[in-house]
């Protein structure tokens, strides 16, 4: 079925294996209904206003299948694609705040939109000017789910939070320690991303796309310029694709070096944060001195990257992976061998193989829960493909087996790290990028450490974006959050949550 | 545990001197003098995430790790805005959690300190201002010492707190 699908699909710039395929009013449904059947993950799902049009990314077996669905003049509703991907529901509500087009039979309450600005401010309307503003925006009062019954009672967290963490709202109801139910409120910190993109030059969108969610920046830069080079046909250089390679295997270093930290201290080991946090921090100087940055946020540009890495300091990065891969595996048996962060660990927020499939579990989270998907294995982009990356993979679905993905994963990107110095092709790192043509269309899909992230681009007239939507897999994951906790008590909670450490900024946009 | 007590013992401690205060980076000089004289050496910070991309964050985390080691300096991060002496706010602030930051202010008992982190912090960035955007944290609520920066280095965190909590050269 997916073959028949692809033979009526045509090529879409970007990422490898990317196709698209025009679906009429009848065949919307009934195409995702087939694409869902072939076993595909959704990816992402967004709208246009103009001409009014939804797109629907899925992640096929060996394929990016983008489906278009442009409404019929003077619509502006279109079937709801919830009760064949769950995951679509929290995106459609997203898509109606921002442009109005919503889907039927939906849950129809706003998601991004709070009280900030007016039910009918569309900001990505066409020539909608800026809404001013008026005050401080009074506090709104949201439709939660509410449980009732003998003993029933909500606890209401955020969106400040009590640690060093972004913001959001978490409605739990529980009965004595127990949560019954959580209920997510996100949206605190949409800073208007999707309009900004189209007030911004296609070769300044990477910067913008590094700042979607600051732990991913080189997933989305890269994303981006994925996107942008696929549809300005620009091939960047060798060398610049292996050191993008590099820098994306460092944020991933980084970050997993940083969660397993918190998760050992949010199990009441502090001995873990001290720890992890200073791998991390010899990491960081690490890339500091051979990349240029801490954090590399500026370091993938359209055609290359944006400096050279510095080549006597190349095997030091090198022996650095080493030695915190040594340093990783020898604390990794001491949490693996500790009673108490067993105990933490163990069966604390289960995702079964079975609810992850249905409710779409993506990424890291997923491979912790017997989804095993990685696009560096399963749709590799260069250098992927050359590099036989080993794929993480767990089936226990608890916080366990989150840590022990994060562990895999640290050990096995330390070694590629490794394997691109040693493999790293000389050459130039930038080559100019043309201006496309207004119209042309691109996606950019790259493995983040948190799972895949995407980019769709349009080009605009002159060298403006037209379109921008960046997608974290975060919004995949935060409902199955709500799924995960259900059961377990309310002190485990921040645990649990550490283990997906999910993005708030990557989601509310 | 033994494996845990020889891991500690062969790290030792590896804290690194704390940066000196900054009066560049001062925005306001409010009450300041009183607050000095109320802290002492403690300082308890509530951290805000008003809006940022989470890079801000990753690096005021790094303040907590064994080199920066702020809570060496007698200053640590609180649960609560109740027990906090200075608001530690990176931006831009979502008009979404603008109602938040301000409620959160009011909430930090009197005299309080505000040091506004990264570049929209200070300015509003690459975000500036928009229907979802107030910009930079001085629109919401006072700022004294602001550091820019995307993200600033933890040194220049910890530079920018103690600006504020320090009196200024030549005082």
């Amino acid at each position: 079925m997916l073959r028949a699908l692809l033979a009526k699909s045509t090529e879409l710039p970007g990422a490898p294996g990317a196709m698209r395929l025009a679906a009429t009013p009848e065949d919307w449904h009934p195409l995702a209904g087939d694409i869902a059947a072939t076993g595909a993950r959704l990816l992402s799902l967004w709208t246009e206003r103009a001409p009014a049009t939804v797109h629907a990314a899925f992640l096929c077996d060996g394929a990016l299948l983008v489906l278009d669905h442009e409404l019929p003049y003077g619509e502006m509703s279109y079937p709801s694609l919830a009760d064949l991907f769950p995951a679509a529901a929290r995106m459609q509500r997203a898509a109606a705040d921002l442009t109005g087009v919503a889907a039927r039979d939906a849950d129809s309450r706003p998601w991004l939109r709070h009280a900030a600005w007016p039910a009918h401010y569309r900001p990505l309307a066409p020539r909608t000017v800026e809404y001013p503003g008026d005050g401080t925006p009074p506090a709104d009062d949201y439709p939660f789910v509410r449980v009732s019954g003998d003993g029933v009672h909500e606890i209401p967290v955020g969106p400040v939070h009590a640690g060093i963490i972004e913001p959001g709202h978490f409605r739990f109801s529980i009965v004595g320690e127990k949560v019954l139910k959580l209920e997510q409120r996100l949206g605190y910190v949409h800073k208007g991303i999707e309009r900004l993109f189209a007030r911004t030059k296609l070769d300044a969108g990477h910067r913008l796309a590094a700042r979607v969610s600051g732990d991913s920046a080189v997933a989305f830069s890269w994303a981006y310029c994925q996107a942008l080079e696929g549809i300005a046909r620009a091939d960047a250089p060798a060398r610049a694709i292996w050191l993008r390679a590099l820098a994306l295997e460092a944020e991933r270093i980084a970050n997993h070096l940083g969660d397993l930290g918190a998760l050992g201290n949010d199990a009441g080991f502090a001995f873990g944060l001290a720890q992890f946090s200073r791998l991390k921090e010899i990491w960081l100087r690490a890339l500091d001195a051979v990349l240029g940055q801490r954090y590399l946020n500026d370091f993938v540009v359209p055609g290359g990257v944006a400096r050279d890495a510095r080549e006597e300091l190349l095997p030091r990065l090198a022996d650095c992976a080493r030695g915190i891969a040594v340093e990783a595996a020898a604390i990794r048996a001491i949490y693996d061998e500790h009673a108490g962060v067993r105990d933490r660990f163990v069966e604390a927020g289960t995702v079964t193989p079975d609810l992850a499939r249905r409710l779409g579990l993506i990424g890291l989270a997923g491979r912790a829960s017997g989804q095993a998907f990685d696009l560096r294995v399963d749709l590799p982009c260069a250098p992927y493909a050359e590099l036989a990356v080993a794929k993480a993979g767990h089936e226990e679905g608890d916080v366990a087996a989150r840590v022990a993905v994060r562990f895999d994963e640290l050990a096995e990107s330390a070694r590629l790290v490794r394997e691109i110095v040693d493999r790293l092709p000389a050459g130039s790192t930038r080559v100019e990028v043309a201006e496309p043509s207004a119209g042309a269309n691109g996606i950019g899909v790259v493995e983040g450490w948190r799972g895949p992230v995407m980019v769709a681009l349009v080009a605009g007239a002159g060298g403006d974006v037209r379109r921008c939507h960046p997608h974290d897999p975060s919004w995949q994951n935060w409902p199955v959050l709500e799924h995960a906790i259900i059961g377990n008590i309310v002190p485990d909670f921040p645990l649990i949550n550490k283990s997906f450490n999910l993005s708030y900024s990557g989601h509310d946009l | 545990m033994w494996k845990t007590l020889q891991k500690i013992g062969s790290i030792g401690v590896i804290t690194e001197p704390a940066p000196e205060s900054d009066d560049s980076l001062r925005v306001t000089e409010r009450l300041q003098t009183e607050i000095r004289a109320l802290l002492g050496r403690a300082l308890c910070i509530r951290q805000v995430d008003a809006g940022s991309c989470n890079g801000c964050e990753l690096e005021i985390h790094a303040l907590n790790n064994p080199v920066y080691n702020i809570e060496g300096l007698g200053i640590k991060f609180v649960a609560s805005p109740r027990h906090a002496d200075l608001l530690l706010v990176t931006g831009p602030v979502a008009r979404n959690m603008e109602l938040a930051l301000k409620r959160t202010y009011d909430a930090t008992p009197d005299p309080k300190l505000v040091v506004a982190i990264g570049d929209c912090g200070c300015t509003g960035g690459i975000f500036g201002e928009s229907y979802a955007s107030a910009g930079r944290v001085a629109n919401v609520i006072p700022v004294d010492v602001a550091v820019p920066g995307c993200p600033p280095h933890p040194n220049r965190i910890l530079a920018g707190i103690l600006t504020a909590i320090r009196a200024p050269r030549g005082d």
